[in-house]
């Protein structure tokens, strides 16, 4: 049976607690230590051959030859898959339905468009031997010059950005805000080009039997995957079969499933065999997605108390030639200060890359970045002190929209971090604080943020004769602990210990969960469990007060409360019945009940909905020698309600790194000639080390939310990075006085 | 897959044969050889194991000298008590070296062997031309990605960096390098690219490193090694400088010193310039940023990496000051 519950209704059987808010270890994490959880390239189907991917050398032209017969001939080669054998596909690849349907490249001709572009796949017996194989098509092209860098090709305003918003937005006056400012400041901040570098490269084993595939691979949305799939080979979805139980990192590069992934289905149905195709880590640097670069400029007027006037953002970003993706950069400015105009606008230019995807909070790292050093810019032009200037202009309501914010905790973010950090006795002024070792030390500041966002899933649930529970829906886990926090919900939607629960999750033949991406996974597939959890309690609970041998007869389907695998009456706690007895008396073997989670419409009309956070971060640069250390992190956040405290704190702490890691570290650069990425490893390509992070605190801060869900959950996945890199530059201008308007910030950029 | 004939050698001269045919290389840690292996650089046709040969792993260290073999653990040599006693910059280039995990597997003698970080000469199949990989092809990076490219030791053939820490300290202390019979500066072991770039080190077919030796000094003794770089760890030097310091009895003028510069050059740079100008001079912080200056004469920038001659310099005169406080 389904409950039909409101959105945000409150269930009227359970309660939370009992295992929601604990802070359990992960379920998986003994799998994961031993080696033995299965990742999608542990999988060897018997018969399965190895593919390896060839890909273009060259940023832009055309494929003119590839040395097919000098692959074949190697041993172990069985078949190299060129444009000319591709099996055929019932839809194009270069189709695009919907916005979020991404063009592929899958052999489609023999145009390139990327470095690392797809041109052919060798099928071996071995990964040696397909990897040699590709080697030896020594393809040839023809070669036009590649388009590289933010100036590379003519500028345009994109009908979207992001997920579909206007490209273009304003309110009020901002000439005029900035006309009467007392007091102005303008800057332009650049960042570059970042690629996911998920641990697990993208991977697929693949086999088909007739029309029936069944793959393994990582994916963030097993539903939208499927009919992906299903679509281009013209197949129904629910002949596809995807198992994902885990995923090595995702960070919305396996948010849609990639070319190369559908590649190694090709493969299997070229050779009639199950395939295992595997990325190597430089082949990640173009097919799966990555985060444009940006060039911003932020213009801010301020009147004689430091009250904002206007907010001028513009930001300029890339795209691939041949597919629409645009890093929402300067959206970040419609949601943390209040002020009577702000304008946002957004242009771009086509280059010869990969197409940019969602890569971990896409639009407001870029765009936080770039505000939270102006807004700091902003508050030393006035003289204040930076939080002093952000609770100047803190935003009561949603400054962009007007609405009021379902619930908003930033002012005891601020409060929490602050007293935490010990920034009361922070200078105003840059370059005051040496430590003992000489080292100018300086503490900057950040606001987090990110919308609260929900998509669609569904969850079924069970109660067997034994009295324990089933919960099933095909949620993601990236790593983030859905294992875990999904497992604590289903626990107390079922009213049962976590024991006592088998939750089923990665695979497509579950309810669909939704995409774990947006932060709004745990929200969603939650509320899916949780009301699934609902609809089965209240069919037992039928059962029991219907029927007069149990002493619950009479009591009311409301008048019952579901606790630890019992029944109670709500009013005398003193009369209860076991799951396995109620089921047992009316001879049911198991029962089952269905939820959803979703958006509720009316509350997404009403309320602007956001987690927030403040992060202080303290650094150390060596006067002469310009290494900039980050000695200390404090972020608190406020994100609705906490599953999991442990692992909502991994999350937080992974966020804060990232967000390190975009203020210090992470680029990737490309040789302008030829449009390849020249540190496309890990060595080169650098995200922080241990070292690089040694003391990251996470506060979490109480918020009810009453609107956003009936669990209250806003989500955690994405803002930790916010925040986090303006606060390491900002924390770097007090140490030193230098404003960095480029990222990464780099040794040569302090040597004054 | 590429065959390749893999021998397991009974001994150092069975391995020293072996190593001798056209096409063989020798394999110990692995760490950099698989490497390039995968990335195509390297293409061996027989891989010679010497991993297990006995009596190549000891650390001898006494007061003429410290005697490492060619299969010693850097991990092994970082945490060596006497090393790090007597020829602290030693210990301290090899622990800021790479990572733990390369540490414990890397040798000594293949740590000199390692190779550029250029990455046109890593990426064959994308940069067909590479001087040091296929003499007469051409420099990829002249005009490329720069930043972390060599500005001192170049030349019109090659600019690639040599990215090691320990022979930077190996230089600074006149360490030799073992080579059975013949023994070789690590100064002179490491070759300049000039019109040559393949050929990066004065070893001979037939010839295998058998030990590294460094004789002991007053400014080895008192000597550190300070790695500027990007990330705490991990991570090649931005610049670095092996110093050692040896002072008068006065306590204040300098008897002899000792500087190398790493993560700038061609090859481990001896800065013979700033050693020779300070020598007998008293240490005085303006005197010796002043001479540290001298590091990088003759510097040729190609953009991206003009910094490192700005940081050099400093690098050296930091290293040398804080040396020169820890009396």
């Amino acid at each position: 049976m389904t409950l039909e519950l409101g959105p945000n209704q409150q269930p009227a059987h359970t309660r939370h607690g009992s295992s929601i808010g604990q802070p359990l270890t992960r379920r998986d994490g003994f799998l994961k230590v031993t080696g033995t959880a299965r990742f999608a390239a542990d999988n060897h189907p018997p018969g399965m051959l190895y593919a390896a991917l060839a890909v273009s050398s060259i940023a832009r032209g055309r494929v003119v030859s590839l040395d097919v017969e000098a692959a074949k001939a190697h041993s172990g080669v069985v078949e190299v898959m060129t444009p000319l054998n591709r099996p055929a596909l019932a839809a194009d690849p270069d189709a695009k339905d919907h916005p979020f349907m991404f063009r592929l490249d899958l052999l489609q001709n023999d145009r390139v468009r990327y470095p690392n572009q797809s041109i052919a796949v060798v099928i071996a017996q071995t990964l040696e031997a397909a990897t040699e194989g590709a080697a030896l098509l020594s393809p040839r092209y023809e070669v036009l010059p590649a388009r590289v860098g933010l100036d590379g090709a003519e500028g345009f305003v994109p009908r979207g950005v992001g997920v579909g918003g206007p490209a273009v937005q304003q309110k009020g006056d901002v000439e005029a805000g900035l006309e009467s400012a007392r007091t102005r400041i303008e800057a332009t901040y650049e960042t570059p080009a970042q690629y996911h570098n998920a641990m697990e490269p993208h991977a697929i084993v693949a086999a088909w039997d007739g029309d029936r595939l069944s793959i393994d691979t990582p994916s963030q949305g097993l539903a939208m995957a499927q009919g992906r799939i299903a679509g281009l080979f013209g197949i129904a979805p629910q002949n596809v079969h995807i198992r994902s139980p885990f995923l090595g990192g995702g960070f919305g590069s396996k948010g849609m499933i990639s070319g190369p992934q559908v590649l190694g289905i090709l493969a299997a149905k070229l050779v009639g065999r199950p395939v295992k195709l595997v990325l190597r880590r430089e082949q990640m640097f173009g097919p799966v997605g990555h985060r444009a670069p940006t060039r911003q400029t932020l213009r801010m007027g301020m009147d004689g108390e430091g009250r904002l006037t206007a907010i001028s953002h513009h930001a300029r970003t890339t795209s691939s030639t041949f597919d629409d993706f645009f890093e929402p950069a300067a959206d970040a400015s419609h949601t943390l200060y209040a002020s009577p105009a702000i304008a946002t606008s957004h242009d771009a230019v086509r280059l010869d890359t990969g197409t940019p995807l969602f890569m971990r909070a896409p639009g407001e790292a870029t765009g936080s970045i770039a505000l939270e050093s102006a807004i700091d810019e902003a508050a030393h032009a006035c003289g204040m002190d930076p939080l002093e200037f952000r609770l100047r202009n803190y935003a009561e309501v949603e400054p962009m929209t007007g609405k009021p914010f379902s619930s908003k905790a930033l002012r005891e973010c601020y409060e929490q971090a602050a007293e935490r950090f010990g920034w009361a006795s922070r200078p105003l002024q840059p370059r005051r604080m040496r430590d003992a070792d000489g080292f100018l030390t300086g503490w900057g500041m950040g606001t987090a943020t990110f919308p609260a966002i929900m998509f669609q899933a569904e969850a079924r649930a069970v109660l067997r004769a034994d009295g324990s529970g089933l919960m099933e829906t095909g949620a993601q886990d990236m790593g983030q602990g859905a294992w875990t926090a999904f497992a604590q919900i289903a626990a107390d939607g079922l009213g049962l210990d976590i024991d006592q629960v088998d939750f089923r999750a990665g695979s497509s033949d579950l309810p669909n969960a939704g995409i774990a991406g947006g932060s709004g996974h745990t929200a969603t597939a939650g509320m899916a469990i949780h009301n699934a959890g609902a609809a089965v309690i209240a069919r037992l609970a039928d059962l029991a007060t219907g029927n007069e041998a149990s002493p619950l007869f009479g009591a009311g389907n409301e008048g019952v409360l579901a606790r630890g695998g019992r029944l109670y009456r709500r009013d005398d706690e003193s009369r209860s019945e076991s799951y396995a007895d109620i089921l047992a008396r009316a001879g049911l073997a198991e029962i089952e009940g269905r939820g959803k989670g979703a958006p509720d419409p009316a509350s997404q009309e009403t309320y602007a909905k956001h987690a927030h956070g403040a992060v202080f971060a303290e650094v150390k640069v060596d006067p002469d020698l310009g290494q900039i250390r980050v000695t200390r992190l404090v972020g608190a956040f406020a994100a609705g309600r906490v599953i999991n405290p442990r692992l909502v704190r991994s999350q937080y702490y992974g966020g804060m790194i990232w967000g390190v890691s975009f203020a210090l570290h992470e680029e990737a650069v490309t040789d302008r000639r030829s449009g390849r990425i020249q540190n496309a490893n890990l060595a080169d390509y650098h995200v922080p080390v241990n070292a690089d992070v040694p003391s990251v605190e996470a506060l979490l801060v109480h918020e009810d939310d009453p609107h956003v869900n009936a669990l209250g959950i806003k989500g955690v996945g994405e803002i930790g990075i916010t925040g986090t890199a303006g606060a390491v530059t900002n924390a770097v201008w007090h140490a030193t006085g230098v404003r960095p308007r480029r990222f990464p910030i780099r040794i040569e950029d302090m040597l004054g | 897959m590429r065959d390749f004939a893999y021998l397991r050698a009974t001994s150092t001269e069975a391995a020293r044969q072996a190593a001798a045919l056209p096409g063989a290389m020798l394999l110990a840690g692995g760490t950099t050889l698989i490497d390039l292996a995968k990335c195509g650089v390297a293409e061996p046709e027989t891989l010679v194991d010497i991993t297990h040969l006995e009596g190549l792993d000891g650390i001898a260290v006494d007061e003429r000298g410290a005697m490492i073999g060619a299969l010693a653990r850097m991990g092994h040599v970082a945490d060596h008590a006497d090393i790090k006693g007597r020829f602290p910059a030693v210990s301290e280039a090899v622990w800021q070296a790479a990572s733990a995990q390369i540490r414990n597997m890397a040798t000594i003698g293949g740590n000199l062997m390692q190779r550029t970080r250029c990455p046109y000469f890593r990426d064959p199949s994308n940069f067909s031309a590479c001087n040091k990989r296929q003499p007469g092809s051409g420099c990829s990076a002249i005009g490329g990605v720069t930043r972390g490219h060599a500005v001192l030791g170049t030349s019109e053939a090659c600019i690639a960096m040599y990215p090691g820490d320990l022979a930077t300290a190996l230089v600074a202390f006149d360490a030799t390098v073992h080579l059975g019979e013949r023994q070789l500066l690590v100064d002179d072991f490491f070759l300049l690219p000039g019109a040559t770039p393949d050929k990066e080190h004065a070893i001979e077919p037939g010839e295998m490193i058998t030990a590294v030796e460094i004789p002991a000094s007053a400014a080895a003794r008192r000597s550190t090694y300070l790695k500027v770089r990007d990330r705490q760890s991990y991570e090649f030097a931005a610049a670095s400088a092996a110093v050692g310091l040896e002072l008068e009895p006065d306590g204040r003028t300098i008897r002899d010193l000792r500087v190398a510069l790493g993560g700038v050059a061609t090859k481990p740079w001896r800065a013979r310039a700033v050693e020779d100008a300070l020598k007998g001079k008293v240490l005085e912080p303006d005197a010796v940023r002043a001479a540290s200056l001298l590091a990088v004469e003759g510097a040729v920038d190609h953009g991206a990496n003009h910094y490192k001659i700005e940081l050099a310099p400093r690098v050296v005169a930091r290293a040398i000051l804080t040396l020169g406080e820890a009396a």
